[in-house]
């Protein structure tokens, strides 16, 4: 939801230099990045390393609490949940990552296409936008996944495609604020051509704009897929996943609400860690309201 | 502002006339035959025949669009296939669930989301702000349906203050109605309240940042005066914004929220229509809500020329 | 003010009073699926047989609650000499909910629609042996088979041949009228239908004045709204591993009964490499039951060996042909040519047996070298994939329809079986009214099943009946699908 607060508010800065110098005095952006930071080698850990085999079931060890051999208990199949956690944090960092590579690998091209040529194409855009946001997202990401069937590649592409209109929109925002500034009108008296000027100007300075959306739609990503997951619309089995594991939880809370726990905490975690480093870069980033602090 | 309205119409209306197709085209490629599913695995096959005759699936693909699009023209949206019931009838059924139970949220979330963004605009940096924005932003991070079945056992198992979901129907009174709403409202108005808390603070500050408002303060104009009468009003585009956003989501995006409160509400329709091969009934209710959000978005506009008359002449 | 607040104290004061002197007259069902629509003798959906079936709608013969055949709408019947003839003698003074009488026109009406070409019964098997069907006089029907069937009566007694009237027939998908003991009052869909006593049936009158079943889909939701108290009954409730929870709190009662759920492992035999009966042995022994059963079934259900259920008395028990044996198992694969197992798609329908039991499922055959690909799919795509197009590899499923095992005989059923002993015995079956000679069959048919291991027979799926501990009446297992209230009633 929150990609409105960017795309609302946020006229394109100027890339400052050397904006990590000020990135790390942002306490904001700090705290996000350790955050941001620990999940990744968590996720990266467990490719080589978890406590147990996560595909491996035990299920006389079912549903046993907190103890020293497993730190977070075991699941309804007696499975080690932190494990669990490591392996799942793999599939939402994936597909959170790949969908908002849709997002700017489709939308931001289409942007800048749009604020480029203007006209027609400009009007086609953005009526393509209308449509994809009229969409109830979330509604129409279980459309998708129920014509191709659930699993973690169909919910990457559902959730994928309604990133498409959002970086569109945010990248045709920032291009079109550009075209008029006189270093572009200079590049294109000199006779430079539309795509070149796009690749040497445009683009770089809405690059901190996109990165800002990108965090947010990052965090967003990881919440739906576990909104997805919730539903068993998402990753199959085994192949762990934070919001499946909520799912199989639910059931059985009042017995042993530690199966929610965990994975609740791990998804708040992860999406807060997403939402500071993201408020932390666009502070850094839009000169306006660092000048106000 | 006539000649504007107009242009928004007609974008709408072709909105919608490209939502049908696509919906449409979606729903053929939707694999699984529904007069089997009806039937269930021990059917005669000639049985099902017979059903998909009289359910109109052998008809050409052309003609069951354009019968489909003249029906919806003149308010007839078919009959569903799973309940053998008129689909209007259906959704309206359902509406007076998701209906009441969007406003009610959007009135929650918007009671307590400006006052606290204002607060926390107002106290930019200092000891309020950052707790009630850190409040915020876990808000931001849970996901609701884990929120939600926290309420549920705390409110309806433990303290046994609300019924644990399902919804009584408005013939058994405003209040049991209401009270059955209750917890989903709260649950689906509290992280929307942090996004839009958020939302109202950046526009607040970025409006206090303005030079009107410093010159206002400058010459004596009192605190409250100016936060609420001047820098709200102008910070009330992007708030807007964000409302009519929420609202529709509201109104479509609830289906997790509905699940865990077994609510009979649209988006659980939509959800059950779409496991059930119930084609019918998901075109007409996707259009519907494509139709709500194309109107909630007028809507919208409309209210930016209201609150800022600089725009009305936009256009 | 004063005045007010002494008013409404007095009136809740009678209120509680009021409840206290009486036994509750009222009762909330749960149920997870919503059935789409009413009219048992028009969709298979288990849901509206257990809405309708005896509370609503009744036969002429009905299934009792330990799966008996016992007289309704016929209080008797006699059989010829050459099993072909059955003669039904009706109650008189039925009346159907709309105020028109039962007479044997109504059931030769109701039969004939049944197995009408064109007919939407989904069960016409049921009345494929029926030559024709007479109306001798109002209270008299005669019925003559083309050739003797020994499970008539016990076919008369379904959901899908329960006795409507032509004069509301089109209608009972919306507003079900039948005859029997409750009347159909409302259906807010999605959410609850709502049954009342009907004041004029023919019959014992029931103790409830209402119930309203009400629509729980999600597991999650189900146990608050037992433990809240909004629900005070769940034929079957899909509480899971909180059983535990509710079986130590002593407002309920738990009742683990036995439903007609043959929930197996099916395999696709017409594909290879399971039409090798090597590689479908192999996966029987690389099956462990017990773990299964746990896992998938709170260790409630009862293992079985063959299609049948443990509750009939022609049962055999042939869970010791396939003892769980890894190391056999491994050994029956490389002697069928994949020394290195193979990969296959496991597509699993969305009950939580399925889902769980194929996790599991798929944890063990993966230690013998069977690599499955779990595939969850919707009963829409599940019906259309797996049991239209034949189009699987391996599924999870419950067979709950009663007595069932002709299934196996059937030649294009999805499990691509075919066996011409077994569908000689079938056809004896079919044509025996012997009840010893008749048991003596069923035995040789599930023996042939389990020989050739043509599915993997896991457990007969478990009745999880929960209930307030004041309730009586509700019934313990499940012979056929239906939430009778016919006896239910609270206790004083």
């Amino acid at each position: 939801m929150s990609e409105m607060e960017a795309s609302v508010s946020a006229p394109p800065p100027a890339a400052p230099r050397h904006w990590l110098r000020h990135a790390f005095a942002n306490p904001s952006f700090v705290a996000g990045f350790v955050v941001t930071a620990a999940i990744a080698v968590m996720a990266l850990l467990s490719f080589f390393w978890t406590p147990y085999d996560v595909t491996n079931l035990v299920v006389a060890d079912r549903m046993k609490g907190m103890s020293a051999q497993h730190w977070f208990g075991t699941d309804h199949f007696g499975r080690d949940i932190l494990s669990m956690i490591m392996v799942g944090s793999r599939n939402s960092i994936a597909v959170a990552i790949v969908a908002v590579g849709i997002g700017i690998g489709l939308g931001v091209p289409l942007g800048c296409w749009a604020a480029a040529r203007g006209g027609l194409v400009d009007e086609a855009l953005m009526r393509f936008n209308d449509l994809v946001f009229a969409f109830p997202a979330l509604l129409s990401a279980v459309m998708i996944t129920a014509i191709f069937g659930p699993g973690a590649i169909n919910a990457i592409i559902a959730i994928g495609i309604f990133n498409i209109p959002v970086f569109a929109r945010v990248a045709r925002a920032g291009a079109l604020s550009l075209w008029p500034r006189e270093y572009v009108l200079a590049a294109r008296a000199a006779g430079k051509g539309k795509v070149l000027i796009t690749v040497e100007h445009i683009l770089p300075n809405i690059a901190s704009l996109l990165l800002v959306q990108g965090t947010i739609q990052f965090a967003l990503g990881i919440l739906a897929e576990s909104g997805l997951s919730y539903l068993g619309l998402g990753a199959q089995p085994p192949m762990p996943s934070w919001g499946r594991m909520l799912f199989d939880a639910q059931t059985r809370l009042i017995v042993a609400p530690h199966l929610a726990f965990f994975p609740g905490m791990a998804i708040a975690i992860t999406v807060l860690g997403l939402n500071l480093l993201g408020d932390g870069l666009r502070d850094v980033l839009d000169p306006r309201l660092r000048r106000q602090r | 502002m006539i000649v504007y309205l107009a242009k928004r119409l007609g974008i709408g209306l072709m909105t919608l006339l490209l939502a049908s197709a696509a919906v449409f085209a979606v729903m053929e490629i939707l694999p699984g035959d529904p007069a089997q599913l009806m039937l269930g695995m021990n059917a005669s096959p000639d049985a099902i025949e017979a059903l998909r005759q009289q359910m109109g699936l052998n008809d050409p693909l052309v003609w069951r669009y354009l019968s489909w699009i003249g029906g919806l023209i003149v308010g007839d949206f078919g009959r569903s296939v799973t309940y053998s019931s008129p689909v209007l009838d259906l959704i309206a059924e359902r509406a007076v669930v998701s209906l009441p139970l969007a406003l009610m949220s959007l009135a929650l979330l918007v009671a307590i989301a400006i006052p606290v963004g204002i607060f926390a605009a107002a106290r930019r940096g200092r000891f309020g702000d950052v707790s009630v924005m850190s409040i915020t932003q876990l808000g931001v991070a849970v996901p609701n349906f884990w929120f939600a079945l926290l309420l549920v056992y705390v409110f309806a198992v433990w303290l046994r203050l609300v019924p644990s979901g399902g919804f009584p129907g408005w013939n058994a009174g405003l209040w049991p109605g209401v009270k059955a709403l209750l917890l989903p409202s709260i649950a689906l108005a509290l992280p929307q309240a942090a996004i839009l808390a958020r939302v109202t603070r950046g526009a607040m500050l970025e409006v206090l940042g303005e030079d009107y408002i410093r010159t206002a303060r400058a010459k004596g104009m009192p605190r409250n005066v100016v936060l609420w009468r001047h820098a709200l009003r102008n910070a009330m585009i992007p708030v807007l914004t964000i409302i009519g956003m929420q609202f529709a989501f509201l109104l479509a995006g609830t289906l997790i929220i509905e699940n865990v409160f077994y609510l009979p509400g649209l988006g659980r329709l939509l959800f059950q229509a779409i496991t059930q091969r119930d084609l019918i009934v998901v075109e007409g209710l996707i259009m519907l809500l494509v139709a709500s959000v194309i109107v909630v978005n007028l809507v919208v506009d409309l209210a930016y020329g209201v609150v800022d008359p600089r725009l009305r002449t936009r256009q | 003010m004063k005045l007010t607040k002494s008013l409404v104290l007095a009136t809740a004061l009678a209120l509680i009073a009021g409840a206290a002197e009486a036994a509750r007259t009222d009762l909330v069902v749960g149920m997870v699926l919503e059935p789409p629509h009413l009219d048992p003798t028009a969709g298979a959906a288990a849901a509206i047989d257990e809405v309708t079936y005896a509370n609503i709608f009744e036969g002429l013969t009905r299934i009792g609650r330990a799966g008996e055949v016992l007289p309704a709408l016929a209080e008797s019947w006699t059989i010829s000499e050459d099993g072909k003839t059955y003669t039904f003698k009706l109650h008189t003074g039925v009346k159907f909910h709309d105020g028109t009488d039962l007479t044997s026109e109504d059931v030769k009406f109701s039969l004939d629609r049944a197995r009408a070409e064109g007919s939407t019964n989904a069960q016409k098997p049921l009345f494929a042996q029926i030559a024709d069907v007479a109306a001798t006089d109002p209270a008299t029907v005669t019925i003559t088979l083309k050739q003797p069937q020994g499970a008539f009566l016990y076919n008369m007694g379904w959901g899908d041949a329960v006795i409507v009237a032509p004069e509301s027939a089109e209608g009972n998908k919306e507003k079900p009228i039948g005859t029997g003991p409750f009347k159909f009052d409302n259906w807010a869909k999605g959410s609850s239908i709502t049954i009342v006593k009907n004041p004029d049936y023919w019959g014992k009158a029931v103790a409830l004045d209402k119930a309203e079943f009400r629509i729980i889909p999600d597991a999650a939701a189900a146990i608050p709204a037992l433990l809240s108290g909004d629900v005070q009954a769940f034929a079957n409730a899909p509480v899971g591993d909180a059983l535990p929870q509710i079986e130590g709190d002593s407002r309920f009662k738990v009742v683990i009964g036995a439903t007609e759920g043959e929930t197996i492992l099916s395999m696709n035999n017409g594909k290879a490499p399971l039409n090798d009966l090597k590689v479908r042995q192999a996966v029987n022994y690389a099956l462990n039951r017990q773990e299964i059963i746990d896992g998938a079934s709170n260790g409630l259900g009862v293992p079985i060996g063959s299609h049948f259920s443990p509750a009939n008395e022609a049962y055999v028990d042939l869970t010791g042909m396939y003892p769980y044996d890894p190391a056999k198992a491994k050994a029956l694969l490389a002697e069928a040519g994949y020394p290195n197992g193979f990969d296959a798609k496991i597509k699993l329908p969305p009950p939580p047996y399925a889902r769980q039991g194929g996790e599991i499922i798929a944890s063990e055959l993966r230690q013998v070298g069977i690599n499955l690909e779990i595939i969850p799919v919707e009963w829409a795509d599940w019906l259309q994939q797996v049991f239209k197009d034949k189009d699987y590899d391996f599924t999870i499923i419950s067979h709950v329809e009663p007595n069932d095992i002709e299934i196996y005989s059937r030649p294009t059923y999805y499990f691509d079986y075919h066996n011409d002993a077994f569908n000689k015995v079938i056809a004896e079956l079919d044509v025996t009214a012997d009840p010893a000679k008749r048991n003596q069959l069923y035995k040789q048919a599930q023996e042939i099943l389990a020989k050739d291991a043509v599915v993997g027979f896991l457990f007969q799926l478990p009745k999880v009946g929960v209930w307030d501990a004041k309730l009586e009446g509700m019934w313990e297992n499940t012979p056929t699908p239906s939430i009778d209230l016919t006896e239910v009633h609270w206790a004083e």
